[in-house]
């Protein structure tokens, strides 16, 4: 199975980068999971956390205000804050 | 020894004195430029990530967004005036508010009333020294700006932009800052935020795959909702990468004045150390005659 190339951005660095299996997060219109094949969408997240199922054992980060792009397996996860909770290690 | 020479001893000693703190500020200047410089690099990809989602949502969007479309008359103009906090950076900050001047005159010669927003202490107090009105202000981080304070400064001038022009609302903004191009090079510049053309080529980013087929997205919620959310996150960006730029050029500005001071300061004790020894020397001649002239006396007496 192809796997998501992810991205994940705050507004003064890049958080982290790498692939993985499926993300999950929350937008405006309620919880997201995206997997890899996703339609190419633009959504709204509110505050809340993403978790990144990455080869490496799952990534949790807590955001604020952003966007979720996800285009070609490719997904770039855009907030103003990122805190990342747990490194899942 | 001398009066004259002690004279010169003691300039040797206070020009020593200042070129060691003018030393110490260039080393700071330019360990603390390293650091702005990265700082700027790592904006990037949000930079590049917002520009892209932009750029699809202006491909696919006919919406006239207030904060995009170009209104019918503008009458009040907001000007963002960035500068240091801290002065000893050469012309760094008079340059940057000699720009603000010139935008300011140019608004005024096109009709339209002009409110200035201030970040940087220098700014500030040019304009409370002239007793010059201004709509809000914001120091202490010039030299290192975080985002929050991006999100202040525009949170601040989004509100006013929402604000009817009769209450004090105002229909453009402009920053003027100072665009980090080189260590040497860093130049004052004008940039019109608000209505703003969202696809251009950001600072210090270079915006890839610009040709590449846009992603025919789907909007969650919905395209309008979306817009909403992105271009005031856009502007408090555009805003942040504005600080970070001038927190760099103000660096490399003061590393570059302290250079030169150090400079002189060092031409400065050579001129008094020739001075002082040829007062010196010019006092030992004079002795030596002394004891000529009065052994001469002697002699002849």
């Amino acid at each position: 199975m192809s796997q998501l190339q992810v991205e994940l951005v705050a507004a003064d660095r890049r958080v982290w980068e790498g692939e993985a299996s499926s993300v999950r997060c929350r937008t405006t219109a309620g919880e997201l999971g995206v997997l890899p094949g996703h339609t190419p969408l633009l959504g709204i997240l509110v505050s809340g956390d993403v978790v990144i199922h990455a080869a490496d054992g799952d990534r949790r980060a807590t955001v604020g205000n952003g966007f979720l792009s996800v285009d070609h397996d490719r997904v770039t996860i855009v907030a103003d804050t990122v805190d990342v909770a747990d490194s899942g290690r | 020894m001398g009066a004259q020479m002690r004279v010169y001893r003691q300039r040797i000693r206070s020009v020593q004195a200042t070129k060691k703190i003018t030393r110490a500020m260039e080393l700071i200047a330019a360990s603390r430029v390293v650091k702005a410089r990265q700082r700027v690099a790592e904006s990037g990809p949000y930079t590049h990530a917002l520009t892209t989602a932009l750029s699809a949502l202006a491909t696919y969007s006919n919406e006239e967004h207030p904060l995009t479309s170009e209104p019918e008359v503008v009458r009040r103009a907001a000007v963002l005036i960035i500068s240091s906090d801290r002065g000893l950076a050469g012309g760094y900050s008079s340059s940057v508010i000699k720009e603000s001047e010139q935008l300011i005159q140019r608004l005024h010669d096109e009709g339209k009333e002009v409110v200035v927003y201030l970040a940087g202490r220098k700014v500030i107090s040019f304009y409370q020294f002239r007793h010059r009105e201004f709509a809000a202000e914001w120091s202490g981080f010039s030299d290192a700006p975080q985002f929050s304070h991006a999100q202040e400064i525009g949170e601040r001038i989004m509100r006013d932009f929402d604000t009817h022009y009769d209450e004090g609302g105002h229909d453009e903004v402009h920053i003027v800052y100072t665009r980090f191009k080189s260590m040497v090079t860093q130049e004052p510049r004008v940039l019109r935020l608000v209505p703003m053309e969202v696809v251009e080529e950001a600072d210090g980013a270079t915006v890839k795959d610009s040709d590449a087929v846009l992603p025919l997205y789907s909007f969650e919620p919905s395209l309008e909702e979306v817009l909403d959310q992105l271009l005031p996150q856009y502007i408090t960006h555009r805003i942040y990468t504005c600080l970070l730029g001038a927190a760099a050029s103000e660096l490399a500005a003061r590393q570059r004045a302290m250079k030169s001071a150090t400079d002189n300061a060092d031409a400065l004790i050579k001129t008094y150390t020739r001075l002082a020894n040829q007062a010196r020397q010019a006092e030992i001649t004079q002795e030596i005659s002394e004891i000529v002239g009065g052994a001469d006396a002697l002699a002849s007496a």
